[in-house]
């Protein structure tokens, strides 16, 4: 197989020299090319994949989740995230349900050593008030606890209900196109160019202090963003050829959306979920702390730091345990959207043809 | 000599390699490269030599996926890090391998050019033609300021772009492909180099341009004595262009010899099988075991009947674009009419008009005797029932997220026809009928092959037991091998099922394989439309007559004939033959200046 030369009228000698039986050589014989006949289709030479039937066969999500579970990020995101989750609903409980930790939220008490937390790391004792106590005595640990369920399910819902109002705005400007677009883009514009601040402040005044109505103006204000990027995917999309060709054989307009266009844009979904939630922790977080979001006797992580802001000083603790749960929130959220979009990202892995 | 490998691969050497002491100015030893990825490490270049001589051209033929366009990388040392490089490649004498990153760049384009498929990625388009040229020649110190301004003009001038000092200020998209490929040639040839790698010069090109940029190609090698790496799956091109021929299949060169060796008398079993899956031009029927049944019913009712149609693009300032004008032709119950055209001829137009995607301006489209023109959604939808439709690619024409057998299935379930057992029944006899396993039914696309996916999608428009089947190119992304499968089924399936048949393409010699009738387009009108023989065997407008006589043949003899007998027709008909408008190579070579760099 080598270039290297050879000498004249040696070479291609299985057509010239007789063959030689036995030699090994008579392997080649010049068989006549039957460039017209019936195709010699030999299957040992095909280009095409073959087939392996017996390996397990993986579809499009399965490659996802395989890669998601690979990412040790996410994967310690999730499970700091699952752990927050669990802690802060079990250990108060949640309405009627009772949780294991003795003391109420709103419950004031006798100030112990000025409210010093009673955590011990090591030998590990968590005490009479393991995050202290605030001004009126009341347990940090439950406070805390409480503030951070608030916080939790307002970020959650934001997340739920922005996708879906964002999705389908989206889906519908990019899939329709038209005067439908128009009018829908200029909604989304008018809603990106007033500061959302101002405007959540205004939803934040309307909500009076209940989370679920906060959590639903919160969405009303955070839909933006995705429509926009759900409407830049459904563009491209919908000029694929599967798309003309479900419209070839007559599927409907919904039809098409949802079962042919949005399962495809759903990895930049999703992280632009995650992303939302992370943010909606900061902007209730944001509002409570200028008295806007959720009011006392209710609490939340924003509330509390907003409320002992002046024990900066003195009692840093107030501060420290709701800042660090807010911190640990966001970044294990835009973790997990960091590993979501790194599962999605078609760049990896995808087969050459 | 006939070497052999361990095993029962059997490996030709043919003749014309270059001896020992020739002068070579590319050349790869034992070249392999691997690379990593994540479910371990791929082998793509297994051991290749190769070299090529000033002045001649070598061609690598392959499929997809044989490796041929990394073992040209290499040279470039252009490949991604996760690529691991065994052996030694020559560029000019130097070793690529061992230059630092500083030496390569300016390798790059003085000793090796590279001419790229898709001309339109390969030039920036927010840079004017100018720009981009003075940029190349300045980075090597060819020339600066009005000297490289002056020498990009003579460039463009010399590969026959008219008027290039006007062309100097446009941009890429405001030129035609042909030209944005000449200048990319003309980028290429600025600083001289002794090797051009050309991959796959003209695949994305029609087939009166590709003639013409051969014919460039071919005066350029002679005139600048250019050695030519040719990189391409087109055997009509290899058989036009080269002066040696490689093979290769899977990383390796299974065959190697002068051209009309290895077209004319192929030795190895691969190279027989890619060489026999060709259609060939002016063979007419019965290649390849594909067989058309000849006879159609004359008074068969008519599938699609065009009269007068009118197809306009609505432009956003400007007058409407009529994409296709004033266009009439029927088709038949059972018949298969090619409609053939470049691009920009309003082809796939007419298809998409055919599927009711695009409405008409004007004129009559009546498809199986309904006039589509005037009918609302829910009637086009029953008529979609009727019709199924095929695309050209594979890649894009398949949802990645639904399983195989729910997107052969899915036309059932939109038009609510059967329940879950029987659309199952239906699907595994679909794919029984395309040749799949059933057990793909549970698979996704992206698991399967191009080819294979376009199976799907034949297997997918016969779902509904269509009258009439619109096919917009369905073999042009294949591999010639898998193009011979898929045609053959394709024929096959129109015996049994008796459809009509919109088959749109631009390759002349599948339109001779398939076709009945044949319609010629050229910017939205008809050329010429009638029975296949008189068409393919008799054309009798100038613009058929130039479709066919460019269309290469993979025999270099018949290709050479092939190849007089079109510049003679060029120059019946007063036009000019393409070459590198170079009188004086030495001149050419002098005026680089001196601050060229040297290595």
């Amino acid at each position: 197989m080598n270039d290297r030369p050879i000498t004249p009228g040696d070479d291609r000698p299985d057509q010239d020299l007789p063959q030689e039986p036995g030699s090994g050589r008579e392997g080649l014989s010049p068989i006549p090319a039957q460039q017209d006949k019936d195709a010699p289709q030999t299957e040992t030479f095909s280009v095409e994949k073959q087939l392996d039937l017996s390996q397990k066969s993986y579809s499009q999500g399965q490659l996802v989740r395989r890669r998601f579970i690979r990412h040790r990020g996410a994967m310690v995101s999730l499970a700091v995230l699952i752990f927050i989750t669990i802690f802060a609903f079990t250990s108060i409980g949640y309405g009627w349900i009772p949780g294991w930790w003795d003391k109420d939220y709103w419950r004031g008490g006798l100030n112990i050593d000025r409210g010093r937390p009673t955590l011990q790391l090591w030998p590990f004792s968590a005490g009479e008030h393991p995050f202290g106590q605030d001004n009126a005595g009341k347990d940090y640990f439950a406070l805390t606890m409480r503030g951070t369920q608030r916080s939790l399910i307002v970020a959650f819902t934001v997340g739920l209900f922005s996708t879906i109002l964002g999705t389908i705005i989206g889906a519908v400007a990019g899939y329709y196109r038209g005067w439908i677009e128009s009018i829908l883009m200029r909604i989304t514009d008018l809603f990106i160019v007033i500061p959302a601040l101002v405007l959540a402040a205004v939803f934040g005044k309307m909500a009076n202090g209940g989370i679920w109505p906060l959590a639903f103006l919160l969405s009303v204000i955070g839909w933006t963003g995705l429509a926009r990027l759900v409407r830049g995917e459904v563009l491209s999309l919908r000029e694929r050829e599967f798309v003309t060709a479900a419209e070839a054989i007559g599927t409907g307009s919904g039809r098409i959306i949802f079962k042919h266009i949005l399962p495809n844009t759903i990895g930049t979904i999703i992280v632009s979920a995650t992303l939302a939630i992370a943010a909606t922790i900061l902007t209730e977080s944001a509002l409570s702390f200028l008295g806007w979001g959720v009011r006392a006797p209710d609490t939340s992580l924003g509330l509390l730091i907003s409320t002992y802001q002046n024990s900066f000083q003195s009692r840093p603790w107030l501060f420290w345990w709701p800042g660090m749960i807010i911190l640990a929130i966001a970044l294990a959220v835009n973790f997990l959207g960091d590993g979501l979009r790194d599962a999605f990202d078609p760049r990896q892995n995808r087969t050459a043809d | 000599m006939t070497t052999f490998q361990n095993d029962q691969d059997q490996i030709f050497t043919g003749s014309g390699t270059p001896l020992d002491g020739e002068e070579v100015v590319l050349s790869f030893d034992d070249v392999d490269v691997r690379f990593k990825t994540e479910f371990g490490s791929v082998h793509a270049v297994k051991g290749v030599d190769l070299r090529v001589r000033p002045g001649e051209v070598v061609a690598l033929v392959g499929e997809s996926g044989s490796g041929k366009s990394v073992t040209s990388m290499t040279a470039m040392r252009l490949l991604p890090r996760n690529a691991r490089i065994g052996g030694v490649v020559n560029v000019a004498g130097k070793d690529v391998g061992r230059l630092s990153e500083r030496t390569m760049r300016r390798l790059r384009g003085n000793d090796v050019a590279m001419v790229f498929q898709e001309p339109m990625t390969a030039l920036n388009p927010v840079l004017t033609i100018g720009t981009q040229m003075v940029e190349s020649m300045e980075l090597h110190g060819v020339a600066r300021g009005q000297a490289a301004v002056d020498r990009a003009v003579e460039l463009l001038g010399m590969v026959g772009i008219p008027e290039p000092e006007r062309q100097m200020a446009k941009y890429p998209h405001e030129l035609s492909g042909g030209q944005r490929q000449r200048v990319v040639i003309a980028m290429a040839i600025s600083c001289d180099p002794k090797v051009i790698i050309a991959d796959e010069p003209t695949t994305a090109l029609d087939v009166t341009v590709q003639a013409d940029i051969l014919d460039l190609l071919r005066s350029l090698k002679d005139k600048l004595n250019t050695g030519i790496l040719l990189i391409t799956h087109n055997m009509g091109v290899v058989a036009d262009m080269a002066d040696r021929v490689a093979v290769m299949f899977k990383g390796e060169i299974v065959e190697r010899g002068t051209v009309e060796e290895v077209l004319l008398r192929p030795q190895h079993d691969y190279t027989k099988m890619l060489l026999g899956s060709v259609p060939r031009m002016g063979a007419g029927r019965g290649q390849m075991g594909i067989s058309v049944r000849e006879e159609v019913d004359e008074t068969a009712p008519l599938a699609i009947e065009l009269k007068n149609l009118v197809i306009e693009y609505q432009r956003l300032g400007k007058a409407p674009f009529r994409a296709v004008d004033d266009v009439s032709f029927t088709v038949r119950k059972g018949e298969i009419v090619g409609l053939v055209g470049e691009s920009g001829s309003g082809k796939s137009t007419i298809g998409r008009c055919a599927l009711g995607l695009i409405p008409a301006a004007g004129g009559e489209f009546r498809l199986l005797g309904e006039d589509i023109t005037r009918m609302n959604r829910k009637q086009l939808k029953g008529l979609r029932k009727r019709i199924g439709v095929v695309f050209q690619d594979p890649a894009a024409s398949l949802n990645p997220r639904l399983p195989i057998g729910d997107c052969i299935a899915e036309p059932m379930v939109v038009h609510g026809i059967g329940d879950r057992k029987s659309r199952q029944d239906k699907v595994y006899e679909l794919l029984d009928a395309v040749q799949l396993p059933r057990e793909v039914y549970n698979r996704y696309p992206h698991e399967v092959s191009g080819g294979q996916r376009q199976r799907i999608c034949v297997a997918r428009a016969l779902t509904l037991d269509p009258e009439l089947l619109v096919a917009d190119e369905p073999t042009s992304a294949l591999d010639v091998s898998v193009q011979a499968r898929v045609l053959k089924i394709f024929s096959e399936l129109q015996e049994q099922f008796g459809f009509a048949c919109l088959f749109i393409s631009h390759d002349l010699a599948v339109i001779d394989l398939l076709a009945h009738k044949v319609v010629v387009l050229q910017n939205g009108k008809v050329v010429e439309a009638g029975p296949r023989e008189q068409i393919m065997e008799n054309p009798q407008e100038e613009y058929t007559q130039r479709l066919i006589a460019a269309a290469p043949v993979p025999d270099p003899i018949e290709q050479g004939r092939r190849r007089r007998e079109r510049h003679e027709l060029l120059r019946a008909q007063g036009e000019e033959v393409v070459e590198l408008h170079l009188d004086d190579p030495s001149a050419f070579r002098e005026s680089i200046s001196g601050e060229a760099d040297t290595l």
